[in-house]
C-alpha cells in the first residue's frame, strides 16, 4: 500500500475526521478508565490522591495522543514501521548496557527527566512492524518457512529482549501478540499446532531445568510457578500474594462488600492493590456484578475493534487492528486470571484500570492506531 | 506493493475468517474467566468471605487477674501490685536515641536497659509498644507523664504484677510465679491459650504452683481488627475474663513470722499443727529468701549466692529436708512393743550404758548406764538401751507398722512441691537399695531413729499431733471453705492405758526434773508442755579424731555435727498445738532445738508472742533479754496487710 493507492475522494480529510471516529470504541474506553478512577480512589481510602488524580489526567493526556494518532493517515504509520521497530530495538538493546535497576529488573532508559519504559514502546512497534511486512509480503509467500520465520523473527527478538531484563510477563505478551498478527496474516494452521506442541515441550524442558545448572527461569520464577499451582505450600511467602487476591475476590460475592468497604483491600492484605491486583479490589467491593461487568465492557472492546478489522480491505490495517487487540485482550485476560488463581504471578496491569502511566499512555496509542485504521478503512466499493 | 482487487477481496476474507476465529477463542477464554469469576464469587464466597474475616479479626486474650493467696486470719501472702511502667512505641518516637537519652534523665535507666529497649524495638515492628523500665515509683512515672511533650511515642502504663508482701517469710509455702517456660507447657496436656501471652506469669513452685488451676482464672477475649502487618485499627467487641479464685491458706502469718525468726541464724525447721484437725500453723524453714526476687528475673549474682549459700535456702527444710528423727523416734517403738504385747511398760530393763548383740556392743548415749528404766524413765531420759531390747523383743517389722501408723515414712499430699516421703526401712527396702540382708543392728540403730530412718519435720510434726490427740490426723495446707471443720480424722485405736504411759513419759522429760529438756519446761497454768528431744548423729567420731582431741561436738566443723530436734505439744491435758523442730548440725536436742520447741508452742498458745510469765522465773532475765533482740526483726501488725476479699 503507498499513497497512491488511496482513493482519496473516498477518505474524510481534515475535521471531518471527527466524525469517522469509532465513537463507540471512545465511550467503551472512558467507562473502563471510569472503573479504574473509582477503584483508584476506593484503594487510597477515599481520597484522589496519591492515585486517582495523576490517572485522571493521565487518561486525559492519553485521549489527546489517541486523537493525535488517529488523525494521522495510516499510510504514515506504515511507512515509519520499519524504522520505529528498530529504535525500540535499540533502546531495548540501551536498556541492556545502561539501564536503571528497579525491583531486581532493568526497564528503565532515562533521558534526564524523562523516563522510558522500551518494553511497553515495543509492544506498538512489533504490531506495527509485522503487520507492514505481511501487507508487503506477497499473498502467496505468506506461509512459505523462510517467510514464517522472518515474521516469527520480527515478533521474538524484542521478547527475548524484554525476557533478558527480566520481565516475563511482557516478554510472553510480546510473542504471543505477534502470534496474533501471523495468524490473522492467514499463515497455514500447521504452524500454529506445531508451536503450541513445542509450547508444553518447552514448559516441560523449564520445570526439568530447574536445579540445574543451565536453569532457564530465576527461582523467583519457579516460586511463583510453585505458588500457582499450589498457593497453600507457602501462604506467607510466594503463596501469600496469590492467596489474598483469591480470598478478595471470592469474598466479594454477588455485590460486593461495597464501596470502600473491602477489608481485604483497606486493611493492606491485598499486594499491588492500585496497580497488577486492582481486579481483586473491584470484585470485592462490587461482587459479581462489578468484576463481570468490567469483562463484558473489555470484550465489547474487542468486538468493536474485530469489527472494524474485519470491514476494512486495507490489509495493514486489519493486521494492525487485530494486533492491537490482540496484545488487549491478552492484557486483561492474563491479569484476571492470574488474579483468580488460572495463571502464574507475572506481573502484567489491567490495562486502562491499573494504575501506571507508560502502560496507559502505550495502550491509548494503540487505539489511536485503531481509530486511524478506522477512518482510513479502504471502503470496499459499493 | 500493488495489490489487485482481487488479491485485495482475497486478503480481506482470509484476515475475517481469521478474526473471528481468534474472537471466537477470546471468547472462550472470557467465557472461561466469567466461569472462574462465579465460581468464586457466588459458589464459594461464603468460604472466602469466612477467610477474609480471619484475616482481618485477631482474637486478643485478655489475661485473668490472679487469685489471692491469704493467711487464715486474711493477711495478704501474695497479692497484685500496681506496677508503673515505660513503653515506648518506634514509629511514635521518631528519633529514638535521643528520647531514651530524654528518658534517662527522668527516670533511672542502666546502660543495659536503653540498649535492650534499643534492640527491642528494631526487632519488632514500628508500632508494637516495648517496655522500657518496669517497677518505677509514682515520683518517676509522674515525671515522665509530665514532661510528656518532650517524649514523643512514650507512655507509662500501670499493670498488675505479683507481689509477696511479707517477702521471705512464706516463700517456701506460698512459692513464686514466673513466665511461662517450655517446660511449663509441656507438662501440660491441653495448656490453657492464656499461657502464651508474653510475659504471662505461671505458678513455679510452692501453692502458687499447685493451686495454679484456682489462681488463674479464666481469660476474657477481645476482638479486634487489625491491618495486613498486625496493627491493631479498632476493638470490635470484649469478653470479660472471671478472675482467679482466692485462695485461704491455715498458715497463721505471725506465728510464721515468729517461727522463721526464732530460726533465724540456724539451717533449721520448724512445723506447728493444730492437733485438732491437722491445720498447718506454721511451715517455716530457715534460712528464707525473698520470693519478690524471682518474680522480677533474679539475678545472676543473687541466685549464686542462694545457691552456694551452706545454709541451701531454696530448700523448703520442713518437707523437704529428711533427717534421721533420732530419740523422737522412740515413742514409735515403745508403742510397737506395747502393740505387739512384748512388754507391759511396767516392767523395767537394767541398762549397763551398753548392750551386746550377736558379737556387736551397742552404746547408750550414757556411758554409766541408767540403771533399771521403765518406758515412762526410758522415754525421759531417752535410755536407747531400753529401746534397743524392745526392738529385740517386737521386731523391725512391727516397728515400720507403728511408725507408717504414727504417721511417718507417708508422703503428704500437700500443695506445695517436693514434698518428700522420708523413709521406714524394711527388709525388702535394704535389699532392694543397699543389696544386703537386714542385720539385727539395723533394727537396733532404727529403734533409736538411727541407721536408715529418715523423717521429714513434718512428719514429726504429725506424729506428734496423732500421738496427743489419738486420732489420724492429716496436715491440711489450704482452708477449703466447702469442708469446714466436720472432717474429723479416724481415730488411731492405740489403748488409752498405753498412751498414757507415753505423754507421761514425754511429759516427765520436760517437765521431770531428770527429764532432758527439764530446762525448756513451761510453767504457765493450763500450757504445760510435753515433748521428747532428739540428737541424731550425721558421723561419728572416728577413733583417728578422738585421738586428736575431738571428744566434744563443738570441736568439729559445722557441717559433722549432729542435728537437734524436738517435738512437743500443749496443753498437756487438752493438746491444741504439735511442734516440731529440726536444727542441722545443731549438736544437741535439749541444748538448742528443745528452747525452740518451746518458744514456737507459747508463741502459737498466745497470739504470736511468748509471755514472759510461763517462762521459769530464772530463765526470765535471759529470756527477755532474747525476746527483746528478737522482736526487733519480727513483724509488727500494722505491717500485715488484711484483705478483705
Amino acid at each position: 500500500m503507498s499513497y497512491l493507492e488511496y482513493n482519496t475522494r473516498q477518505m474524510p480529510a481534515g475535521l471531518r475526521k471527527v466524525l469517522y471516529l469509532n465513537w463507540p470504541l471512545i465511550v467503551l474506553l472512558i467507562l473502563v478508565a471510569g472503573y479504574g478512577f473509582v477503584m483508584l480512589y476506593s484503594v487510597a481510602g477515599g481520597r484522589l490522591t496519591p492515585w486517582a488524580e495523576p490517572q485522571i489526567k493521565r487518561f486525559g493526556a492519553g485521549l489527546v495522543i489517541m486523537f493525535i494518532v488517529a488523525f494521522m493517515p495510516l499510510w504514515f504509520w506504515r511507512s515509519i514501521a520499519g524504522l520505529s521497530y528498530v529504535v525500540a530495538l535499540l533502546l531495548l538493546l540501551g536498556v541492556e548496557f545502561f539501564g536503571t535497576v528497579g525491583m531486581g529488573a532493568k526497564r528503565w532508559l532515562v533521558f534526564g527527566p524523562v523516563r522510558i519504559q522500551p518494553s511497553e514502546l515495543a509492544k506498538i512497534t512489533t504490531v506495527l512492524a509485522l503487520a507492514a511486512y505481511y501487507d508487503w509480503l506477497d499473498l502467496k509467500k505468506v506461509s512459505h518457512p523462510l517467510w514464517v520465520l522472518l515474521g516469527v523473527l520480527i515478533a521474538l527478538i524484542p521478547a527475548l529482549l524484554v525476557l533478558r531484563q527480566p520481565d516475563l510477563g511482557t516478554a510472553l505478551l510480546l510473542a504471543l501478540g505477534g502470534g496474533v498478527v501471523i495468524f490473522a496474516a492467514g499463515v497455514h494452521w500447521g504452524y500454529f499446532a506445531a508451536l503450541i506442541a513445542s509450547a508444553v515441550g518447552m514448559v516441560t524442558l523449564v520445570l526439568q531445568s530447574r536445579g540445574t545448572e543451565w536453569q532457564l527461569l530465576k527461582d523467583y520464577q519457579y516460586r511463583r510457578i510453585d505458588a500457582f499451582l499450589d498457593p497453600t505450600i507457602d501462604p506467607l511467602g510466594a503463596g501469600y500474594h496469590i492467596n489474598q487476591a483469591m480470598i478478595a475476590l471470592g469474598s466479594g460475592g454477588w455485590s460486593g462488600r461495597g464501596f470502600m468497604e473491602g477489608t481485604q483491600a483497606r486493611l493492606n492484605f491485598l499486594p499491588e492493590k492500585h496497580t497488577d491486583f486492582i481486579f481483586t479490589t473491584l470484585a470485592e467491593e462490587f461482587g459479581f456484578v462489578g468484576a463481570s461487568s468490567l469483562l463484558l465492557l473489555y470484550m465489547m472492546i474487542v468486538a468493536v475493534c474485530l469489527l472494524t478489522a474485519m470491514r476494512t480491505t486495507n490489509r495493514f490495517g486489519a493486521l494492525l487492528v487485530m494486533g492491537v487487540i490482540g496484545m488487549f485482550f491478552l492484557y486483561f485476560s492474563v491479569n484476571m486470571a492470574m488474579v483468580m488463581g488460572l495463571a502464574p504471578v507475572v506481573g502484567v496491569p489491567l490495562p486502562l484500570v491499573s494504575y501506571g502511566g507508560s502502560a496507559m499512555i502505550v495502550l491509548m496509542v494503540g487505539f489511536g492506531l485503531v481509530h486511524s485504521a478506522h477512518i482510513h478503512r479502504a471502503r470496499l466499493p459499493s | 506493493m500493488k495489490r489487485t482487487d482481487r488479491e485485495k477481496e482475497f486478503s480481506r476474507r482470509i484476515v475475517s475468517r481469521r478474526a473471528l476465529v481468534l474472537g471466537g477463542l477470546q471468547l472462550g477464554v472470557a467465557g472461561a474467566l466469567l466461569w472462574r469469576l462465579r465460581d468464586m464469587q457466588l459458589e464459594q464466597s461464603e468460604q472466602f468471605r469466612l477467610l477474609a474475616e480471619e484475616n482481618r479479626i485477631n482474637l486478643r486474650l485478655l489475661p485473668p487477674t490472679r487469685g489471692l493467696i491469704l493467711d487464715r486470719s486474711g493477711v495478704l501472702l501474695a497479692g497484685n501490685e500496681q506496677n508503673y511502667r515505660v513503653v515506648i512505641k518506634r514509629d511514635d518516637a521518631g528519633d529514638i536515641d535521643l528520647v531514651l537519652a530524654r528518658l534517662a534523665r527522668l527516670i533511672t535507666l542502666s546502660e543495659d536497659e536503653i540498649e535492650r529497649a534499643r534492640r527491642d524495638m528494631l526487632r519488632n515492628r514500628p508500632f508494637v509498644p516495648v517496655t522500657v523500665a518496669e517497677r518505677l515509683s509514682w515520683e518517676e512515672i509522674s515525671r515522665v507523664a509530665s514532661n510528656a511533650p518532650a517524649l514523643p511515642g512514650v507512655t507509662p502504663e500501670m499493670g498488675l504484677s505479683r507481689s509477696y508482701p511479707l517477702r521471705d517469710d512464706t516463700a517456701h509455702v506460698v512459692g513464686y510465679v514466673g513466665p511461662v517456660s517450655e517446660r511449663d507447657l509441656e507438662a501440660l496436656e491441653t495448656p490453657d491459650p492464656v499461657l502464651l501471652i508474653p510475659r504471662f506469669q505461671i505458678g513455679k513452685i510452692g501453692v502458687e504452683r499447685l493451686a495454679e488451676d484456682r489462681l488463674r482464672g479464666r481469660a476474657g477475649s477481645q476482638r479486634v481488627e487489625v491491618n495486613a502487618v498486625g496493627r491493631v485499627m479498632r476493638e470490635l467487641d470484649r469478653v470479660e475474663g472471671t478472675p482467679g479464685a482466692n485462695v485461704h491458706l491455715t498458715i497463721d502469718a505471725t506465728l510464721q513470722n515468729y517461727a522463721l525468726e526464732r530460726l533465724h541464724g540456724h539451717s533449721a525447721a520448724a512445723v506447728v499443727m493444730d492437733t485438732t484437725n491437722g491445720d498447718i500453723l506454721a511451715l517455716a524453714s530457715a534460712p528464707s529468701f525473698d520470693p519478690n526476687l524471682f518474680v522480677r528475673g533474679i539475678s545472676r549474682a543473687n541466685y549464686s549466692e542462694l545457691l552456694e549459700n551452706n545454709y541451701r535456702p531454696l530448700v523448703n527444710k520442713t518437707v523437704q529436708g529428711m533427717y534421721p528423727p533420732g530419740s523422737t523416734f522412740k515413742m514409735v517403738t515403745a508403742l510397737a512393743a506395747l502393740d505387739a504385747g512384748v512388754t507391759d511398760g511396767r516392767e523395767t530393763v537394767f541398762c549397763p550404758g551398753h548392750m551386746d548383740v550377736s558379737g556387736h556392743r551397742f552404746h547408750c548415749w550414757k556411758r554409766g548406764g541408767h540403771g533399771r528404766v521403765g518406758l515412762v524413765s526410758a522415754l525421759s531420759e531417752s535410755c536407747d538401751v531400753y529401746f534397743y531390747e524392745m526392738s529385740q523383743r517386737c521386731g523391725i517389722d512391727r516397728i515400720n507398722a507403728m511408725s507408717t501408723r504414727l504417721g511417718l515414712g507417708i508422703r503428704y499430699d500437700l500443695p506445695i512441691t517436693s514434698v518428700a516421703g522420708g523413709l521406714n526401712p524394711t527388709r525388702e527396702w535394704k535389699r532392694a537399695n543397699r543389696n544386703a540382708e537386714w542385720q539385727v543392728g539395723d533394727t537396733i540403730n532404727a529403734s533409736i531413729g538411727q541407721g536408715f530412718v529418715l523423717s521429714t519435720p513434718l512428719q514429726l510434726a504429725v506424729m506428734t499431733a496423732r500421738l496427743a490427740s489419738n486420732t489420724a490426723v492429716l496436715p491440711r495446707l489450704i482452708r477449703d471453705p466447702l469442708e469446714r471443720g466436720d472432717t474429723r480424722a479416724a481415730s488411731l485405736e492405740l489403748r488409752p492405758e498405753w498412751l498414757r504411759m507415753i505423754r507421761q513419759g514425754m511429759d516427765q522429760t520436760v517437765n521431770d526434773r531428770r527429764g532432758t529438756a527439764y530446762s525448756s519446761r513451761v510453767v504457765a497454768d493450763g500450757q504445760r508442755m510435753a515433748g521428747k528431744t532428739g540428737t541424731s548423729q550425721v558421723f561419728s567420731i572416728s577413733r583417728a579424731e578422738r585421738d586428736a582431741g575431738i571428744r566434744r561436738q563443738q570441736d568439729l566443723p559445722w557441717n559433722r555435727r549432729n542435728h537437734a530436734l524436738f517435738v512437743n505439744y500443749a496443753p498437756f491435758d487438752a493438746p491444741r498445738i504439735a511442734v516440731s523442730v529440726v536444727v542441722e548440725h545443731g549438736m544437741g536436742g535439749s541444748s538448742t532445738a528443745a528452747p525452740i520447741g518451746r518458744d514456737i508452742m507459747l508463741a502459737a498458745l498466745n497470739d504470736g508472742r511468748p509471755p514472759l510469765a510461763a517462762y521459769p522465773a530464772p530463765q526470765r532475765n535471759r529470756v527477755q533479754y532474747e525476746q527483746q533482740e528478737l522482736e526487733e526483726r519480727l513483724r509488727r501488725p500494722e505491717d500485715m496487710r488484711i484483705s478483705r476479699a
